[in-house]
This record gives C-alpha cells, sequence and structure tokens, in this order.
C-alpha cells in the first residue's frame, strides 16, 4: 500500500518538526507562502510501475528584496537562496518519506514576478543553493538542472530533473511542472526545488544505467 | 490496494498538494494556515458508452475515499481534529460524463467525515434521508461542497472549502486550485478530497463565528 510515513516523525501542531520551524523563524526569507506536492505514479502505459515512482516538489514565494529597483548588487537574493536550498530540499525528501540517501534525482527552477530581473532568479538559484539542497539529499555530485523564466500568477515552470550523482544518467532525465495559482505576484519570486526516489516510469531508450554509475565526477 | 486492476477501482496515480500559507501581505499568522488537496487518478469504467447503471462504482469507491482522507490528513502533516475545513471535486475525461463525477459525492464525503469524527447513519444518507440531533452529535456535520467538471488534462478545479461543523461560518469560506498535470486522460477520472486548519488567512468579513455555531444542524 502507498502513502508516505511523515520523515521525520517528530512534528508540532502545524506540521513542522521544531528544527525546521526554528530555521523557519531565523530566516532572511521573508515567505508568504509554501507548497508542498507529491506525485505518485502507479501504472503507466497500463503496466504497474514497481516500485511506484515519486516525485516531491516544494515551492516558497519570497518577497522580491530587489523589486523595481536596480541594484548591482544582489547578496541578499544570494544569501535567500543559500535558506531556500536546504529548506526545500528538507521539505521534498520529508514529504517522500525517504532517507536523504534514497533520493534519486533533483532540479530547481525560479520565477520572477514582473517588478524583478530574470538575473534575480539567477542570484538565487546558482551560487549557493545547490550546496545545501546537496546536503538534504546527501552527496550529490552532479549539476542541479535549473530552469528560470520571468512570469505572473499562474505561471508554469518544468523544473528538470537529473541524477543527483551522475548527469548522463539517461533513465532519469525528467521534468516536473510546478505552479501556484496566486504566484507570484509583481514583487515575489517562486523557487521550486523537485526531489524523486525514482527515475521515469518505465524507462527504455538505453545510455548510463544507475548502477553503472561511478560518482566521482558528476557526469557518469 | 492500489495498482493495475480488472476491478472497477484502478488507481494510475495519486497526487497530493499541501500549501501553507503565512500571510497574504497582512499580519503573518502566528501558526500558518495549511490547506491540503490529495487527488486519485483512476480508469473510469463508464467512459466512451452510455450505461444506465452506475451505481455498483459508487459503493466500490467507499475504501478509496477513506485511504484518501487518512492519507490527506498524513500529508497535512496534522491529526484529524485539527482539520477545520473541508470540501471535495471531481475531473472526468473528455470520454466521460459529468454524472460520473457525480459518483463521488456519498463515498467520498462520508470517508471524509467519518475520518474527521462523524457518528451519524451513513445508511441513511446514502439513501438520501438526513438525521435530526440536538447538542453536538460529532464533527462534520456539515455537507461537504463540491465542484466537478468534464475537461482535458491538466485542467484545474476550483475545489470550496467550508467549516466542517457548519456551512455558515463565514470566515471559513474558501477554495483550492487543484490541478494534476497530465491528468484525467480521456478514459479516466480525478478524484479529489480537500481540508484546511482553519479560517482565511485574514478573514475579515463578519458573518457567523466558528465559536458561535450552536444548533448543529450543519448549518449554523
Amino acid at each position: 500500500m502507498p502513502g508516505w510515513v511523515v520523515w521525520p516523525p517528530k512534528t508540532s501542531a502545524n506540521g513542522m518538526d521544531c528544527a525546521e520551524t526554528a530555521l523557519e523563524n531565523n530566516m532572511t526569507a521573508q515567505i508568504r507562502k509554501i507548497v508542498v506536492q507529491v506525485d505518485e505514479l502507479l501504472q503507466e502505459g497500463g503496466k504497474a510501475v514497481t516500485p511506484p515512482t515519486r516525485r516531491a516538489l516544494a515551492m516558497a514565494v519570497i518577497a522580491n528584496p530587489y523589486a523595481a529597483r536596480f541594484s548591482d548588487n544582489l547578496d541578499e537574493l544570494i544569501a535567500i537562496g543559500e535558506e531556500l536550498g536546504g529548506l526545500l530540499g528538507a521539505r521534498c525528501v520529508k514529504a517522500l518519506g525517504i532517507k536523504p540517501a534514497d533520493a534519486h534525482s533533483y532540479g530547481k527552477a525560479a520565477i520572477v514576478g514582473e517588478a524583478g530581473e530574470l538575473e534575480h532568479a539567477a542570484a538565487l538559484l546558482h551560487p549557493k543553493l545547490g550546496a545545501p539542497l546537496r546536503m538534504a539529499v546527501s552527496k550529490g555530485a552532479a549539476l542541479v538542472p535549473s530552469a528560470k523564466k520571468q512570469g505572473t500568477l499562474g505561471t508554469a515552470i518544468d523544473v528538470p530533473l537529473g541524477h543527483k550523482d551522475a548527469a548522463f544518467v539517461r533513465s532519469h532525465f525528467d521534468a516536473m511542472e510546478a505552479r501556484i495559482s496566486d504566484a507570484p505576484r509583481a514583487n515575489e519570486i517562486l523557487v521550486a526545488v523537485v526531489v524523486t526516489d525514482s527515475g521515469r516510469p518505465h524507462p527504455r531508450v538505453g545510455g548510463l544505467q544507475v548502477h553503472e554509475i561511478v560518482g566521482q565526477d558528476g557526469l557518469r | 490496494m492500489f495498482g493495475l486492476s480488472a476491478d472497477l477501482i484502478d488507481v494510475r496515480r495519486v497526487f497530493t498538494h499541501v500549501e501553507e500559507i503565512h500571510h497574504e501581505f497582512g499580519p503573518v499568522a502566528e501558526a500558518p494556515l495549511v490547506r491540503g488537496a490529495i487527488a486519485a487518478v483512476l480508469r473510469n469504467p463508464y467512459a466512451g458508452q452510455y450505461q444506465t447503471n452506475i451505481v455498483p462504482m459508487m459503493e466500490a469507491l467507499n475504501p478509496l475515499g477513506v485511504q484518501l482522507a487518512q492519507q490527506l490528513c498524513q500529508a497535512m502533516g496534522v491529526a484529524p481534529d485539527a482539520i477545520q475545513g473541508y470540501g471535495k471535486g471531481a475531473i472526468v475525461g473528455a470520454a466521460g460524463e459529468l454524472e460520473h463525477g457525480a459518483l463521488w459525492h456519498v463515498p467520498g464525503g462520508y470517508a471524509m467525515r467519518e475520518l474527521l469524527g462523524w457518528k451519524g447513519d451513513r445508511a441513511a444518507y446514502t439513501a438520501g434521508q438526513g438525521g435530526v440531533s440536538s447538542g453536538q452529535p460529532g464533527n462534520a456535520l456539515s455537507i461537504v461542497p463540491s465542484t466537478k467538471k468534464v475537461g482535458p488534462p491538466g485542467a484545474a478545479l476550483d475545489v470550496p472549502l467550508t467549516h466542517i461543523n457548519a456551512s455558515y461560518v463565514r470566515s471559513h469560506f474558501d477554495a483550492i486550485e487543484v490541478r494534476v498535470p497530465g491528468a484525467p486522460r480521456a478514459d479516466e477520472i480525478v478524484l479529489i478530497l480537500a481540508m484546511s486548519t482553519g479560517a482565511r488567512v485574514h478573514a475579515r468579513v463578519g458573518g457567523l463565528a466558528a465559536q458561535d455555531i450552536s444548533q448543529w444542524n450543519g448549518l449554523r
């Protein structure tokens, strides 16, 4: 029977464990909402998927500190990216009910509201988001695939996915659609992280296999 | 119980969505409002043909209703007694009819109500006869509000939410948008349950308040 065990199991009334609450209370990011989705696929093409593939998506909607002004320095967003890498990575792993080492693939994305620049997404995603995300999934030798765009309320972005330890694993090339109906407002940014415990449901187009991963260079 | 099956109930995919709302540009909530929805994507056994008797599926959906209600609570990370609002819905694929979505009213609604503490006579309600009682006869007294539509893969459904014990509680009138990328296919149905832990995050338009419920008739 599917059904995810909340992990770790210690939770408070609002579903967050104490360490998480402390982390979130001390954050620089001004978070309006957090959305977590789990997509569990039990059969595809008329054939059972055993075990089912599961992909978790965690999104945060934050205020953009640089909305409607040009700033050469984007340090605040770089710091927020670091916070969100850990927070959203942990939320995904928790929603899947797995140990960090059992994560297979990951990806990240951001949608910048109209009063911001594409470069704001880059500041969030690239300099510092990766390291804490890798902690949340353990290891993570491979590049974290990413996508970014400018958008408005309800804009969808396809978060690209790749195996966390070897980017060439073909069975794990995938994407998960991320979208929040009321975000991002003009002065907000939507930040998304996806973690899976599996590849595509019935991979059969060859390429590097999971059991062939060396895991040193992040590619093979 | 999920998986390939020749039975009426054949679930392909389970999708959960949980959001924590910290604020909506007003004061930050002490504990965030948690809203969640769970969607099961299943084969529509009546797709592609007009069938007079579709009632067998209603009965067959009962175990699925119970499992989805429990899984949603788990995904939200809260105990059933923390749930204050609920709703349900269905999206029928293009080869089906709206009436197929109506099969979810009884099994979806009563599964969720029983999980939340409803003590009524389910057989009487299934037959369309309500019960009358005095005092507070358990919880989940309100009718579970619902929406349904026929739609393409990725169709969005706004699932209404109301207070579980009195439909007129104005602070708890709400809705959550539910959308499963890629579903329903033409021969599928998406069945949805939704719950919330409280009022709209900045509720302030008066009306009946939850603490003033007094008639325990599901309305006031």
